[in-house]
Formats: C-alpha cells, structure tokens, sequence
C-alpha cells in the first residue's frame, strides 16, 4: 500500500467522516471549489455537494458562530481556518459560545475547527504561529496537535465524533514531509492520551506536532553519546495526559519539554508545575524547556531559525540535564 | 390596527405582556430584599417587542433572545419560576446555578439558545441553526435580537452578512431601546433608521412602532414568511425606549427628563390595553382574571424559587465536557440519501457570467439607485416605511441630543 502523507490523512478522515455521516459538513475560505489554501479538502465538493461543502466570507467570527449554531440543530461542522492565526478573529466565538455552552446550559457543541499551524516554512508573523495555548487555558475546549499521519486521521475522526469543540492543529510543516502506511478500514485515535515514541531510561523529552520529531531526531543523537531519551508525544493539549507523563518521570527522574510554541505560557510551564505537585520526589534534576522565543514568528531565514527550537537546541539541553 | 389575530390570541398576548411586566416589577423588590445575586435588566416599555415577535414564531422555529427578551422566552413555554430561581442562583434554575438572569436555553423542546452577554455573536449562531435548518429539509425560522449598540459589533456584520449571502431564513429584530448603556443611539451610527443597515447586506428590512404590539407581530409575521419561503433574511427596527437603567444599579440621570416623559405617553400595555378596549376584544372582568391568574402564578413561583436550594458546592467542578451525557440527533424531514453521493456529487465550479454593463463612474447614491434596478432589489423595504408594518415611527426619540 502506497504511503500516505499527513495531509493526505486528513483529507481522508475528512471524506470517510462525510461518507459515515450525513450531518458533517465542511465550511471556510476557498474549501469548496478551490479545495483549500492547502488542497486539504481536494475533491470534497465534488463529492458531496454544495450543501455540504460550503464556500463562506471571509469571516472567521460568522463562520465558527454558524458552526456553533448549526451544532444546536444536530449536525457536526467542521471549520477550516484557512491558516491558524486567523482563529483569533473568532476568539470569542470560541472562549465565550462553544466552550461555555454545555458547561452553562448543557448544550453540547460537536463543532471541529482545524487549520494548518506552525513554523518553519517561512510564512513570516501572521501564517506561522502556534495558538494552542490560549485555547488550552479556556475550559470545555480540547486542543488537538497531531505528528504522524496516523494520528492525524486518526484523531480528526475521533474529534469529529466528540460532543465538545475540538481545536485541531495541523502542522503545516509535516503536510508533505512526512509519510506512513496506514492500515485499511476505519480506525481512531482516542482524544486526551499521549504516547511514549522512543523508550529510555535517562531523561524524558515530552513533545508534540513538529517538534516531537525534531526530539525523536535529538534522541537518535543522543543515543549515539550514550544517553537514553524517552520521548513522549503528547498528541493532545487539552485534556492533558498526566498520567502518561508522571509515570515516565517515575522512570527516567528527569524531564526536558519541547514546544515549538512560544516560552512564556507554554505547555511546558504547566507540566512542570504538574510533574513537581505531583512527582517532585522523582526528580533528579531541574525541570528544562527547549522552546521558540518570547517574539512573533520572523520571517527571513536566519531570524526564524534562530526563534524555532532545532535538534541541536535539544540535544544540547537534554544533553546537560542527562548529566545533571 | 387592524390585525388577523383571534380573540384569543389578543388576550394570550396581553397575558404574556402583563405577565412579563409584573414578573420584573416582583424581581425588583425581590433585588431591594437582597433576594437577587447579581444584576437586574429591566425591559420595561419593550415588552412589546420581545411578547409581539416571539408570538409570530411557529413551535419548530427558533430563538436566541437578549437580556431584555424575558418576554420571549414567557411565549415559548418558560415560566415565571425558571426566571427568578435564575436570579436567584437556584439548584432549580434551568441551568442549576451556573449562570444567572434570562441566561437560557432549551435546545430540545422550546428551541431557544442561551442568551450571552456578548453582544451580536448571536447573531452568527443563528444564522447557522438557520442554514441547519434548512440542510436538514426542516421549514424553520431562526430568529434573535439585538439592540442599537449591538449593530455597531463586527459579530453583527459577519452573521448578517453570512446570512444575507447563504440566503439563510434568518430575522433579525433590531430592539433600538435609544440607549446603550449611558451611550444614545446616535454615537453608534450616524443613520436615521438602523433599518438602513439592511441596505449594506442587500436584504429585506422594516421599520415597525416596537411599543405597537400588533404592528410588531404582524412585521414579524410576515417577515418570517419571507424567510420561511427562502427569499433570505429580514431585517427589523423596532423603535422604542429603554424606561429603565442599563442595570437596576444604574439610575440613567444621562436620559433626558423630557424624553423618558415623551415615551411614558407611548407605554406598550396602556397602548394595547387601550386597543383591547376599543375593540371590544375584553372587558372589566377578563382583565381582573388575567390580572389574577398572573399575580397566583408570580406567588407560587416566588415561593417555589425562595424554597429551592442552592447548588451542592462540588457542582461548580461538573460538566465542563459533554462526556455522553447528551444524544445529540439530527431532526431529518428530507432523505438523507439527498445530502450522500451518488445524489450530492456535483461538478465544482463556479458558474459565472461576465456583467454586462459598461464600468462608469457614479456618485454613490446614483450607484444605489442604479444597483437597486440592476440587481431588482427595488421592491424591497429597505428604509423605507413598509405599510404592513405599521406606522413606522422614524427617530422619533423625541430629544434631540446633542454631541
């Protein structure tokens, strides 16, 4: 069986979802005819229709409403974000509607919001962030950031059968670039469990989307100087894995967070503050981040590989605490 | 005012007028005796426009009301006690505590979405209950409010222009209550009628007396038509007065004395009593039952609101997630085959033809007029007085304020 990209995964979770189920719709920019900015929904249209393949406005605020709105009524939209950074248009569709819904009134929102995310493409400030974290401090949500292909069908199809709004990050440097075989039929991926990548007893490197194979790539360096590094992928921001993570830390007493999200804020300060409420007996050394830098994404070469974290970067660090 | 409406009916929409106006008259002792958590809004003098269009609506269709809306949420089926237990953060309340005042919906039975205090992203949800709606082969109406100071929100345009460019069965009730906050309607937007906002979206619109309740359910009666038949959103300015403060704490010193007068004389339920009245449609006696069903109805619910319980503390951790706690379901009345290929599958592309007319230079009002031939959008309303509507009272605010 030929190999299948990331990209090509969602589109396939996208059209073997619309097939199971008549109430899933696709709505955004350039979605329909066009097929997306990234071709990810390629061929839907002429598949299932204008009903339910739908070209909108330009209108992030009106299109996550529309979604929320037509979750009420039973169906389950899908929204593409033609880029990530675009979803702070529709904030407070997100924070203030879909999250608060079935919290306050007990209306679920089965709504998914997905759009490619990420660096080092040179897409310049405004086509390159890493949101996730303002969405993972907003409780009702469940944030979403696939590596692998199979994960990335995997768990869109898993986040289109949730009752709840599922932010779903795609990594836009991992589109093309990387390729797996993938099992026939349907499958999912659950919601909310990480993964342990790479077996190791020496320190645990806790990362995800693209920066998770930036840490395999440092581990296999690493392994090379003679220090094991467990890498896990987290695969799902919100909710988080604690349990997967604390049981590594029981293992290797030492943790090194990768993100290729900006430092202050990031996931890794909250798993820190989770690994030393929980486990600040196991450690056996300081708790360390390898992240971007506190700035927007630059854009020419030198400047966005001087701001995004680099196997380098990682090696050097987990190197360091291994002989903490 | 004439109106098509049976006996019956006129007397069930005083019921729900008088009903909305006592209910808020008892929250506010009940907020002077501490008996209320947080804020009070008062909807006093629009009564008229939340009881007139809601009663326009048909069982299946939808809302999404305001925070002055108490009287749509009384037509669609709540009752009085599941107001004031919300008030009152009550174990009862219809969201067991978690949120406060009208703050509720219904997704199931009464079709109502929870109203939230931001303002216009209602306006986008509705449009795609509506656009739902219509996918699923049902002939609903999805209707919401908002107010003067609303329309100034980039929420309103996107959902209004997603509605007007999807056609979707949408009616918008734009409440102008005059004020937002301490801020009149004419800081918001430097337009005569907020009707006119309809022009920019190429969509139907009315202006209507919103203290008129017959001319309020008769506009919206027929502009549900319009959408319920497909032919796209409707726009509707209801004129009228906010009589209250912002809040219960606010004492609105920045209203005119002479305006809050002007608009006393206009009061919605001494107007229609009047029209009841002349039309014989009651008499002394109807009217001291209705009095007197409502002030038992108002007692018991107050009794039953002061006798529930608080939330168990530990609920405030509960229910973040739908964790199967809802079967959510579609509500098919087409085959779904219509909507699954072989019968979905299309050739996608657009189909455009090129326009015909020559580019020119024009000044934008020849440019108006000239795309209201070009596009036949002539008959439209669009902020102009539309007869059906009733009498159409223009800013009629009866103060000039100035900036």
């Amino acid at each position: 069986m030929a190999e299948t990209t990331y990209l090509e995964a969602i589109r396939q979770a996208l059209f073997e979802e619309m097939d199971r189920d008549p109430t899933v719709l696709l709505m955004g920019e350039d979605v329909g005819v066009y097929g997306g900015a990234f071709k990810v929904s390629a061929g839907l249209l002429e598949r299932f229709g204008w009903e339910r393949v739908i070209d909108t406005p330009i209108s992030e605020t009106g299109i996550v409403g529309a979604a929320v709105g037509m979750s009420y009524a039973g169906l389950r939209p899908v929204v593409e974000m033609q880029f990530i950074d675009f979803i702070a248009c529709c904030f407070n569709q997100i924070t203030n509607i879909a999250a608060k819904s079935h919290y306050l009134w007990g209306a679920p929102v089965p709504i998914v919001l997905r759009g490619p995310c990420g660096g080092g493409v040179h897409g310049g400030p405004f086509h390159s962030a890493n949101p996730e974290m303002y969405f993972v401090h907003t409780p009702g949500l469940k944030v979403v950031c696939p590596a692998t292909a199979y994960d990335a069908k995997g768990m869109l199809k898993s986040a289109i059968r949730d009752n709840n709004p599922v932010l779903f990050f795609e990594h836009k440097f991992l589109y093309r670039r990387i390729k797996e075989d993938l099992p026939e039929g349907d499958f999912a991926v659950p919601i909310g469990k990480a993964i342990v990548r790479r077996e190791g007893r020496d320190l645990t490197i806790v990362s995800y989307a693209a920066m998770l194979h930036t840490s395999l790539e440092a581990a296999a360096q690493l392994e090379r100087e003679g220090i094991a590094a467990e890498v896990i992928d987290l695969r799902t921001l919100l909710p988080l894995d604690r349990e997967t993570i604390l049981a590594s830390i029981a293992k290797t007493n030492k943790l090194l967070v990768v993100h290729e999200d900006t430092r202050t804020g990031g996931i890794a300060g909250e798993i820190a503050a989770v690994v030393t409420e929980s486990a600040f007996e196991d450690l056996d050394g300081p708790i360390r981040r390898v992240t971007s830098l506190d700035t927007p994404v630059p854009y020419a070469e030198t400047l966005e590989n001087y701001f995004l974290p680099d196997v380098a970067k990682v090696v050097a660090a987990a190197r360091e605490l291994a002989h903490y | 005012m004439a109106s098509t409406l049976t006996r019956e009916q006129h007397l069930e929409m005083y019921y729900f007028l008088r009903l909305n106006r006592e209910l808020e008259d008892q929250m506010v002792r009940l907020f002077r005796q501490n008996k209320i958590l947080g804020g009070l809004y008062s909807s006093r003098g629009q009564e008229a426009i939340s009881v007139g269009t809601a009663y326009a609506l048909g069982p299946d269709d939808w809302i999404a009301p305001m925070i002055r809306n108490i009287g749509a949420l009384l037509v669609r089926g709540f009752k009085p006690r599941d107001v004031l237990t919300q008030h009152m953060g009550r174990f009862t309340s219809p969201t067991q505590g978690k949120d406060g005042t009208s703050h509720f919906g219904d997704l199931k039975v009464r079709h109502v979405v929870a109203p939230t205090s931001v303002l216009g992203d209602l306006i986008p949800v509705m449009t795609g209950i509506a656009m739902a709606g219509r996918y699923l082969g049902q002939k609903i109406v999805a209707m919401t409010w908002i107010g003067d100071g609303g329309t100034s929100t980039g929420a309103f345009h996107e959902g209004l222009n997603l509605a007007a460019s999807q056609k979707a069965p949408l009616v918008l009730i734009v409440e102008n209550n005059q004020w937002a906050y301490s801020t009149p309607v004419e800081r918001q937007a430097p337009l005569r009628n907020l009707a006119d906002r309809a022009k920019a979206y190429g969509i139907e619109s009315a202006i209507v007396d919103g203290n008129d309740v017959i001319a309020v359910e008769r506009a919206t009666r027929e502009a549900v038509g319009h959408a319920r038949a497909g032919k796209g959103p409707v726009l509707i300015e209801a004129k009228t007065m906010r009589m209250e403060g912002h809040a219960q704490h606010d004492s609105a010193d920045y209203v005119p004395k002479q305006m809050r007068e002007l608009w006393k004389q206009r009061d919605p339920l001494d107007r229609y009593e009047k029209f009841l009245t002349q039309n014989k449609l009651w008499d002394a006696k109807t009217k001291k039952e209705i009095y007197a069903r409502i002030t038992a109805e108002i007692q018991a619910d107050v009794e039953f609101a002061e006798n529930s319980p608080l939330p168990p503390a530990e609920l405030a951790a509960q229910g973040v997630y739908c964790e199967g706690c809802h079967t959510l379901e579609a509500d098919w009345k087409r085959p779904k085959e219509e909507v699954m290929p072989p019968k979905s599958s299309v050739k996608a592309e657009w189909r455009m033809t090129a326009p015909e007319e020559p580019l020119a230079t024009v000044k934008t009002a020849q440019a108006d007029s000239a795309a209201k031939s070009r596009h036949g959008v002539a008959e439209a309303k669009t902020g102009t007085r539309s007869k059906s509507a009733g009498k159409a009272s223009g800013n009629r605010s009866g103060v000039k304020v100035r900036r």
